[in-house]
């Protein structure tokens, strides 16, 4: 079974977007959203859900008035600053790292498990889909991010499906790490501005420190040919392949409006042809093809 | 006062309003960058560093002559960041969190606390523009406090502008927490729509004023507006698709200063923020 994980660094590359096409353009793959915090795929795949479960994530700090007699222990010990003088807890400012609970003379806070989220197991029109809601201001993303990934692996298998598409989410930080490890090939979108350079190159250098493969495709390519130009020969000094150039086209934005993907929308336009080619080329990468043999 | 500019979704401008602000006021104005994954604002200000500064983060650091494996240390750690094997204890540092509570219940006095780097500080200026941003180690996961690293830095009067990181889990609260005001960036697409509502929640649970400010105004349909309207969230500018903006941007450059009827625009906006706030710029 392969992994291919779209990332971008940058946010508003058209990760998604593109992510959305390829599953119109693989036969029978299983999709997977990574971006748990601020989730985009669904709208484009609008995937029928036929099984959620709750996310359990850490404690958070509770406190009993009643037995509290306000001697300040927690409040000392709290390096978040979460308990205030008044001894009431603050619950987005809650690490969740239960000291005060474990040095209250008087037993008086409690320690319930959050739930922080939900994670789901859908239908869509290009094959089944693993996907999360991280609860608004929660934390544990990357927790939440392997889990959806291993579930996605499960049911992958349980289906006979041997390409997980997953979208992962922008940054390098928490989120991103639990998004790549173990994947087959990573895809980077960037686009050609000072910001996308920027962030691309940091995206390689994650993927590099997790030793996963990484190609590039430039989208909106046409914005800036330099900065193009620059971007290729980055790839090629890192000896990684560039799979694709995406010319900016306002049909992305139509096709987004509409629910569809761009293929859906306009199977026959340049932009459905260009697409077409760069996975063509994703799927004849090294890090796509290498083992094809022993598993047909 | 302080405004954080911030956005459900990556890549509506974020940054290029908060920059393109920072240039268009009058007076003495700092920029911080608190999206320290992906930190871009010092592309567009291009300030003169004259500060770096390795942030770091307590984790343990057990003197193994003193322990006598009570396991006590283990027990506390919510984070599986420690375990007592044997006669030896091994710490996880990329598990901590640095809540102390290890060093703070060992009995022998045999935990003490080391920094782990997680990325570094810089700071510098630009045209008046006062410049701070975090860099986070690639490879790290922990960014909440070198985001508070940043914001340890906001002056203690005058006009503060974070760029906040996208999302709405740890990182972004971290950035927009205690601020006056929040800018949201969105464009009116059905992403934008879906991600500025998840912002706007975030921002609710924080209870801090907010308004909109919607880029590449003209593409996409009319919802992000309905939305708006019907939440009663002022919009406070429009900037519409212009392949001149895109291109300048891809360059690096800020168009409130190539074209100065923006500038006024950038400026305007500061203004009705302060009106909404009830705060000048110099207040906190
Ligand atoms: S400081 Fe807290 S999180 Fe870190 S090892 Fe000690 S108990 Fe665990
Ligand atoms: S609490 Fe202190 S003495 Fe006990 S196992 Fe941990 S380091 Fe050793």
């Amino acid at each position: 079974m392969k992994e291919l994980v779209i990332l971008s660094g940058k946010g508003g590359t058209g990760k998604t977007s593109l992510t959305a096409a390829f599953a119109t353009l693989a036969s029978g793959c299983l999709l997977c959203d990574a971006d748990v915090d601020a989730a985009d795929l669904h709208l484009l795949m609008q995937p029928v859900i036929r099984k959620r479960t709750e996310f359990q994530g850490g404690g958070v700090a509770v406190i009993d008035p009643q037995r509290c007699t306000s001697c300040g222990t927690c409040v000392d010990l709290c390096r978040w600053s979460a308990i205030g003088p008044d001894v009431v807890v603050d619950e987005i400012a809650c690490e969740g790292c239960g000291v005060c609970v474990d040095f209250c003379p008087e037993q008086a806070i409690d320690f319930p498990i959050k739930t922080c989220g939900q994670w789901f197991i859908s239908d869509t029109r290009c094959g089944p889909m693993v996907h999360a809601r991280l609860g608004i201001a929660e934390e544990n993303s990357g927790k939440l991010v392997t889990l959806v990934r291993q579930q996605a692996r499960q049911l992958a298998e349980e289906r006979g499906l041997d390409l997980i598409l997953t979208d992962g989410p922008p940054g390098v930080g928490c989120p991103v790490i639990a998004s790549v490890g173990g994947a087959t090939s990573v895809v980077i979108v960037t686009e050609p501005t000072v910001s996308g350079i920027h962030d691309m190159a940091r995206a390689i250098e994650l993927c590099r420190h997790f030793k996963v493969p990484v190609m590039v495709c430039i989208n909106k390519f046409d914005l800036n040919p330099d900065n193009s130009t620059t971007i290729e020969r980055m790839a090629r000094e890192g000896g990684l392949p560039v799979v694709g150039r995406v010319p900016f086209d306002q049909a992305f934005t139509r096709a987004m409006v509409q629910g569809k993907t761009l293929l859906e929308f306009d199977g026959n336009g340049s932009a459905a042809s260009v697409l077409r080619q760069v996975w063509a080329a994703i799927m004849n990468t090294p890090a796509m093809t290498a083992g094809q043999q022993t598993a047909a | 006062m302080i405004i954080s500019i911030a956005s459900g979704k990556g890549g509506t401008g974020k940054t290029t309003v908060a920059t393109n602000l920072a240039v268009s006021v009058d007076g003495p104005v700092q920029l911080l960058d608190c999206d320290v994954e992906e930190p871009n604002a010092h592309l567009f200000i291009r300030p003169s560093i004259r500060e770096t500064k390795t942030v770091t983060t307590p984790v343990p650091e057990i003197d193994l002559e003193k322990c006598n494996q009570c396991k006590k240390c283990a027990e506390i750690c919510r984070f599986r960041a420690i375990a007592v094997l044997g006669d030896t204890v091994l710490t996880f540092p990329e598990l901590c969190h640095s809540c102390g509570g290890c060093m703070a219940v060992c009995p022998e006095g045999a935990i003490t606390e080391k920094g782990r780097e997680l990325g570094v500080l810089e700071a510098g200026a630009m045209n008046g523009v006062s410049f701070v941003h975090g860099r986070l180690r690639v490879g790290e996961a922990m960014s909440p406090p070198l985001i508070r690293a940043v914001r340890d830095r906001t002056w203690a009067d005058g006009l503060t502008l974070i760029d906040a990181p996208p999302g709405t889990s740890c990182p972004v609260i971290a950035a927009m927490k205690d601020t006056d005001f929040v800018l949201l960036v969105t464009e009116p697409t059905p992403f934008g729509l879906h991600d500025l509502q998840l912002a706007v929640e975030a921002v609710k649970i924080l209870d801090i004023p907010m308004g909109l400010m919607i880029n590449r105004a003209d593409v996409g349909d009319d919802h992000v507006r309905d939305y708006a309207r019907a939440e009663g969230l002022p919009i406070l500018m429009e900037i519409p698709f212009d392949r001149q903006i895109a291109e300048s941007y891809s360059r690096g450059d800020m168009f409130a200063l190539a074209f100065p009827e923006w500038k006024a625009r950038f400026r305007e906006m500061i203004e009705k923020i302060e009106t909404m706030t009830g705060k000048g710029a110099g207040a906190q």
